[in-house]
């Protein structure tokens, strides 16, 4: 009850009897948004706006006022060819577009997978008591403090197919044969970069998943302990039905991540077609190759993308963030 | 110095009325008491009046005038909270300045002087300097009525002050509180509370509410000589008082009686009723015996000093015929 | 039958040292190799060795007395510290709207906020560009200050507004008791209770400024104005064998040390940050 305060009743039932105090308050509120809701307007807003209205254009790098409308060229078109065939074009039949799409999903989910693995193992060994934890909590939080582009480098001269210290152990442990030129190969760029990511990554979800464990009320396992229920039991019919919602939280937040992804894979792997993602190649049309429009249509296609897969994620899994209706 | 009056007040959140329909007045200088149990709509009417809740319909007069839509910091009071709400980083001088600071054209020596002069009457000058997080309990629970005074209100609101002390220093603050409405007699205070000792020892009235309405509005004597309802009747004076229905209560025509543990006698034989204890508890000046007798719950006899009844004994007992309180079947006594 | 027992209870605690262990190993030693190679010069960068061998400052000598690389730390710091001073002074009274006043809307425009917080900044990529060029800040610090407001506004509001709602209702309400206006309450009731928040939230922003790559790669063109990140992800040379690795990390662990340092000195808040507004589902 006491947060209820200071709050006017809900809309509907609509207060008749509007205080000083509330109209101050609903006032002061509107100029304490104001300020922000300028700033994303034009950091967000518009220039959204204006990357979709580009991408209907025939805008070019240093023709972004004399841009024409020119429809869904930019997605689909056609041309009727002498022969009478009809050739389609446009970034909706680009093979290239379709294999980052591909590369940007492959990506995301397997990232994502193994990282909800690993976060929940450091997770559980970080909720356990022993010596040593604020060490073990203090070495994972590195990976995280290190910038994408520094971990890309470091990981790249750790993968390199000479003087790499990693083909190095795999030869002394027996597990390579020979050594991998891991991050030029097509076969193995895309493990490459996994790896980077995972490793880098993994410390964010466990943090996110060791809070949500921290909220499971210790004496509920006590309960369980008593009744004899085997800790592996335990794991999946108390610890992951709780922990649930944080978890979910965190792979949403994760899967945004990874889906726009483009530093590491710009660093680590450049011009590899086995890695390129749809962030990596709309930067490439949009300012390397001057495909301005097409580059723009390809960032549209790129974020209602994103959107559909957000919300039928927010849907299926009745995620509930916390929205503070409170 | 302000009278409060309350014409009709309704207040819902969303869907749900809390108070529905409350007429009141409190009087200049008044101590009044709001009680009753958990979710009645004590403390939302305590802060309708304060001016932090809107109200939904209905008026609210301060001295003859309408205060509706006035800011609290312009109605003249001053509340005291549950858990205190000190400014945690503002030493003790600093919280009761804060609100002074804020009005214009106070100067520096003023404040000063009205802080000093709050500060004597509580004796907590030697704390002006501390923080909060340095201070008791029972200390906070004085800056917070520091506080309040330093801002020389008209009506003093207390909203569940001493639940967060411990049960002795409650009644010492009890006790000061007292003392306080003594002094600033020209103030009128409004306390809520859940606990009906709190209410019968501070109030010059209480207010006793139930489910969002005015249930009884009395002195404390009148309350427990005359309750007005079987709610009333059993909220207030402790031990709660016993309710007999049925054949036995028929005897009286009524559908209800009540009547309290301190007005039973036990007598050897002939009683008007008759049980067997099943439980006595000495607190050395007096003593309580609870009996069976087919009643829904126990019926409690306070006896004066100690006594020696065991478990299983069978006692007579009779009440005093002028002490029983007759109900129908609404809970309304019958007079 | 005791005997077996305590072996399977050793046998388990081994197991879950030998976690803990591979655990820190793999976290710390991409780090560590980065510190061991920096310290390394001329052939002995491409001898492999896991333990330290040299210590050679040279790599550092060279990052920090040739090129533009002090420059483009400086840049770096720059534009971090005024993107977030900048995002927090917007945040803490959007904040304040958002968690303690409700007004219709509310809920919508939190989602909204952390909407764009998520969403990809590829999207809007075009659309600043030309927004960065009509303003005239291309290729100046303040294209980035400008451009990283997307990420770090919404994200400082989001976790103020969480940490803000944990604040006592009481306190502000004997502040209104008390005549205090909301912007009295915001910055002489609440500032001074929110510095650890303030401190916590700003770090992360901070971090999170500091180690962003897309937009500085895009509105920076020159040596002089880039910051680190692009700086670092742009020293190489002609072939593969021309890319100096011994200096390419001297300037990685010059660019990280100042952050683990932080993050191991906050730790706590940081965590603490990280999962506000996370988890409370």
């Amino acid at each position: 009850m006491a947060t209820e305060a200071l709050a006017p009743p809900a809309a509907g039932a609509g207060p008749r009897i509007k205080s000083e105090l509330t109209q101050q308050r609903l006032r002061a509120a509107r100029w304490f948004l104001v300020p922000m809701l300028i700033a994303l307007a034009v950091v967000a807003g518009w220039p959204l706006l204006r990357s979709i209205w580009f991408s209907f254009t025939d805008a070019s790098l240093n023709n972004l006022y004399g841009a024409e409308w020119i429809g869904f060229g930019n997605y689909l078109r056609w041309q009727v060819l002498e022969s009478g065939t009809v050739r389609w074009r446009g970034l909706l039949v680009d093979g290239a577009w379709w294999n980052a799409v591909w590369n940007t999903v492959r990506f995301a989910f397997t990232s994502v997978f193994f990282e909800t693995i690993f976060g929940m193992i450091v997770a559980l060994v970080l909720n356990a008591e022993f010596r040593g934890r604020g060490i073990v909590r203090a070495a994972i939080l590195i990976p995280w403090a290190i910038p994408t582009i520094v971990s890309a480098k470091m990981w790249a001269w750790m993968l390199n197919d000479q003087f790499g210290i990693l083909n190095d152990l795999g030869m002394r442990l027996g597990l390579l044969s020979q050594k991998v030129a891991w991050t030029a190969q097509a076969e193995t760029a895309m493990t490459a970069v996994l790896v980077v990511d995972i490793w880098k990554t993994t410390p964010f979800m466990a943090l996110l998943i060791l809070a949500g464990l921290q909220m499971i009320p210790k004496d509920i396992y006590e309960a369980a302990d008593i009744d004899g229920v085997h800790p592996v039991k335990q794991f999946f019919r108390i610890t992951l039905p709780l922990v649930r919602p944080a978890l979910m939280v965190a792979i949403i937040f994760r899967l945004l991540d990874a889906l726009r992804i483009f530093d590491l894979i710009y660093v680590l792997t450049p011009n590899s077609v086995a890695t390129k993602t749809m962030s990596v190649l709309a930067r490439e049309n949009l300012f390397d190759f001057d495909n301005f429009a097409y580059g723009s249509a390809q960032s549209t296609l790129l974020f209602l993308l994103i959107a559909v897969l957000t919300m039928l994620y927010i849907w299926l899994g009745k995620v509930r963030f916390d929205g503070g209706d409170r | 110095m302000a009278s409060i009056e309350l014409r009709n007040v309704r207040k819902a959140f969303g869907a749900v009325e809390v108070i529905k329909g409350v007429d009141l007045e409190v009087r200049k200088g008044e101590f009044m008491v709001f009680v009753g149990p958990s979710g009645c709509g004590k403390s939302t009417l305590l802060r309708l009046i304060s001016g932090l809740e809107d109200i939904t319909s209905g008026e609210m007069l301060f001295d003859g005038k309408v205060v509706n839509a006035l800011a609290p910091s312009k109605r003249g009071i001053a509340m005291v909270f549950q858990s205190y709400a000190l400014y945690p980083h503002m030493t003790v001088y600093e919280n009761m300045a804060f609100g002074l600071t804020l009005e214009k054209g106070q100067s520096k020596e003023e404040i000063q002087r009205r802080v000093e002069k709050a500060a004597d009457m509580l004796q907590i000058r030697q704390y002006l300097d501390r923080l909060p997080k340095q201070l008791s309990g029972g200390q906070r629970q004085r800056v917070a009525i520091g506080r309040a005074i330093t801002r020389d209100p008209k009506v003093f609101l207390f909203d569940e002050p001493l639940s967060n002390l411990d049960a002795a220093l409650r009644v010492a603050t009890r006790i000061e509180i007292a003392k306080l409405h003594e002094e600033m007699n020209q103030v009128t205070m409004i306390y809520v509370t859940h606990d009906q000792v709190e209410a019968m020892t501070l109030a010059d009235r209480i207010c006793v509410l139930r489910d969002g309405l005015v249930e009884q509005v009395g002195s404390p004597m009148e309350l427990y000589e005359h309750p007005n309802s079987v709610f009333v009747a059993g909220f207030i004076g402790s031990p709660k008082m016993n309710f007999i229905s049925g054949e036995k209560a028929a005897a009286f025509n009524a559908e209800t009686v009540g009547i309290r543990g301190e007005h039973i006698a036990i007598v050897p034989d002939n009683g008007t009723w008759s049980g067997t204890v099943i439980h006595t508890e000495n607190l050395g000046a007096d003593s309580y015996v609870y009996l069976e007798m087919g009643t829904e719950e126990p019926v409690v006899v306070r006896l004066d000093g100690a006594n020696d009844y065991k478990s299983g004994d069978v006692v007579h007992i009779a009440p005093m015929e002028d002490k029983i309180h007759r109900f129908d079947g609404a809970g309304k006594p019958i007079r | 039958m005791t005997a077996t027992f305590d072996l399977w209870k050793f046998t388990k605690s081994v197991l879950f040292y030998a976690l803990v262990v591979f655990i820190v190993v793999v976290s710390v030693f991409p780090f560590y190799y980065a510190i061991l190679t920096s310290l390394k010069s001329g052939t002995d960068l491409f001898r492999i060795t896991y333990w330290p061998t040299s210590f050679d400052l040279g790599n550092y000598a060279s990052v920090l007395n040739q090129g533009s690389f002090p420059r483009n730390l400086l840049n770096s710091v720059f534009v971090s510290a005024v993107t977030v001073i900048g995002a927090l002074f917007i945040a803490v009274t959007a904040s304040f709207a958002l968690s303690r006043v409700r007004f219709r809307g509310r809920g919508l425009l939190l989602m909204t906020i952390l909407a764009v917080s998520m969403f990809p900044q590829m999207a809007v990529l075009a659309g600043l560009f030309e927004v960065i060029r009509a303003l005239g800040i291309y290729n100046t610090p303040w294209a980035l200050i400008f451009s990283y407001t997307i990420f770090t506004l919404p994200f400082t509001v989001w976790v103020l507004t969480t940490f803000m709602r944990e604040l006592p209702v009481e306190i502000e309400e004997a502040a209104i008791v008390d005549g205090a206006s909301p912007w009295v309450i915001i910055t002489r009731v609440f500032l001074p209770l929110m510095w650890p928040a303030l401190v916590t939230t700003g770090l992360l922003a901070f971090i999170a400024a500091w180690n962003e790559f897309l937009f500085a790669l895009t509105f920076t063109s020159s040596n002089d104005t880039r910051t680190v990140p692009v700086a670092i992800a742009l020293l190489s040379g002609g072939s593969q064998f021309e890319i100096p690795w011994g200096i390419i990390m001297a300037a990685s662990v010059i660019v990280t040390v100042p952050l683990v340092v932080l993050v191991l000195i906050f730790q706590r808040k940081i965590v603490s940050g990280l999962t506000a507004g996370g988890v409370k589902g």
